[in-house]
């Protein structure tokens, strides 16, 4: 390991490009450069944070605490999920209705990933569970978000087409076939993309920060290549949830088609 | 094959017009014709939502004595066929449209069968509105909800559709429930009409 620690001057210098980017919207009134600064001073503030956090984490490798962490990752990319809606869907469904997907996909995978795939001992060791779980968590929160905001927007947009359906007798699950098709695509072109491109025209985060660490390229790609695979599935299965639950949730037990559910 | 469909629909009006005192009870022992008319706003589409169960609403409606709860949703609907008065269209081909193998009607309302290939961009305001009924009556429904089914016809046309609802009524000894603007046309279709105003209050014509 031959890694090369930077120092305070390291990042004073890239925050000084972030300011002349600022200084330039500023200038040409693109009525965004608070929103530049705010993000840089949040970004800074939250990684210091998380990686004192995650000192103290390593150090305790207390089973309690990561699971509180983890908890925590979760309901802050629910509410991430949520407010990326235009149409979410009214009440506590809102909330629990991405939340749901994201534990149920994001947690699994990482177990799985861990217990069978990594083992380290124990299994849990948070050097391993936190990243992998943020990842994964990150991009199903992506997936989740695109597939649910289209089949809320979509629903309202068309609700005539899918009433004229209802009108024919057909169920409600007909009723809404191709909108339910529709939007799980559209949570899966994201991680499906990324595969396609990775290494061709993006080196992927994750791959890129191990390399500069000095990790053998070999080695970070192997786990590049695990990683890449656990998002696919976790977001494949998060957003088929997610959208079979919302599509449940659209219509009442007479299969009516109930956007009064959505804000 | 001849169906008898009597349909309830008893204090539906309750719950679509708050406050309302009238509780609007209607009886149609099929085949038959009721006229529903009434200035806009009044509830006519909602009351016909209400009678397909689109819309939560209170009330009861029952056909051939059977409440509608008894059957899902998807099946009352089936049995219970509205034609809003806005077709929607949701499939390129025209054909595509039509979730059953029997098409009814299409000669009769002016079509050869090669419309069904047909893309639905080219149709007219008037063919939408033709061929959302011929859609809906091959469907075989047992009672017929039908929200303004001749608002873009020209006057042949609105005569074709006249007789071929006529006849669907005869022949599946189906009720049907009429909406619309004009009180001329109801007078001909319909062997009673009622009334409804803004506030839930509906009255027979005589």
């Amino acid at each position: 390991m031959n890694m090369i620690t930077l120092s305070a001057l390291d990042l004073g210098l890239a925050a000084t490009l972030v300011l002349v980017v600022a200084l330039i919207s500023w200038r040409m009134h693109l009525g965004n450069t608070s929103q530049i600064l705010l993000a840089a001073v949040r970004t800074t503030l939250q990684l210091l944070l998380i990686g004192l956090v995650l000192k103290a984490l390593f150090a305790a490798t207390s089973p309690i605490w990561i699971a509180l962490m983890s908890l925590v990752m979760l309901l802050a990319a629910g509410r991430e999920v949520m407010s990326r809606q235009k149409r979410r869907f009214s009440g506590s469904w809102g909330y629990s209705l991405g939340t749901s997907s994201m534990f149920i996909s994001s947690f699994g995978i990482t177990v799985l990933a861990l217990l069978l795939v990594v083992e380290p001992q124990p299994w849990y060791q948070p050097r391993y569970a936190i990243p992998l779980l943020g990842m994964l968590l990150g991009n199903t929160m992506n997936g989740i978000a695109l597939a649910l905001d289209n089949l809320t927007h979509n629903a309202w947009e068309r609700r005539s087409a899918i009433e004229g359906r209802l009108t024919l007798g057909m169920t409600w699950s007909e009723a809404i076939t191709d909108l339910r098709r529709d939007s799980i695509r559209v949570g899966m072109i994201p991680i499906i993309n990324a595969m396609a491109i990775a290494g061709l025209v993006s080196l992927p985060g994750m791959m890129t920060g191990q390399i500069l660490a000095g990790s053998p390229p070999v080695e970070a790609v192997k786990y590049q290549i695990l990683i890449m695979f656990l998002i696919a599935a976790g977001t494949g299965f998060g957003t088929i949830s997610a959208v079979l639950m919302g599509c449940r949730r659209l219509f009442d037990e007479r299969e009516r088609l109930r956007l009064d559910r959505l804000r | 094959m001849s169906l008898i469909s009597l349909i309830d629909v008893h204090s539906l009006a309750s719950g679509l017009f708050p406050g309302s005192r009238q509780h609007l009870t209607l009886d149609l022992a099929g085949p038959g014709c009721l006229g529903l008319t009434g200035p806009s706003g009044s509830g006519k589409t909602l009351l016909l939502r209400a009678i397909a169960d689109l819309d939560p609403s209170g009330g009861t409606v029952k056909i051939d004595g059977q409440d509608r709860t008894s059957f899902t949703g998807h099946a009352w609907r089936r049995r219970v066929g509205y034609l809003p008065a806005e077709s929607s269209w949701w499939s390129d081909r025209v054909g595509d449209h039509f979730i059953t193998d029997n098409v009814y009607g299409l000669g009769q309302l002016g079509f050869t069968d090669d419309v069904l290939d047909w893309s639905v961009t080219r149709l007219s305001s008037g063919e939408r509105q033709r061929l959302a009924l011929s859609r809906l009556l091959s469907c075989a429904p047992d009672v017929l909800l039908l929200d303004e089914p001749t608002a873009s016809l020209d006057p042949a046309r609105t005569a074709n559709v006249e007789e071929l609802i006529a006849d669907y009524g005869q022949a599946r000894q189906a009720p049907v429930i009429w909406v619309s603007h004009d009180a001329a046309q109801l007078k001909q279709v319909a062997q009673r009409t009622i009334l409804l105003n803004g506030s839930g209050h509906a009255r027979e014509l005589s």
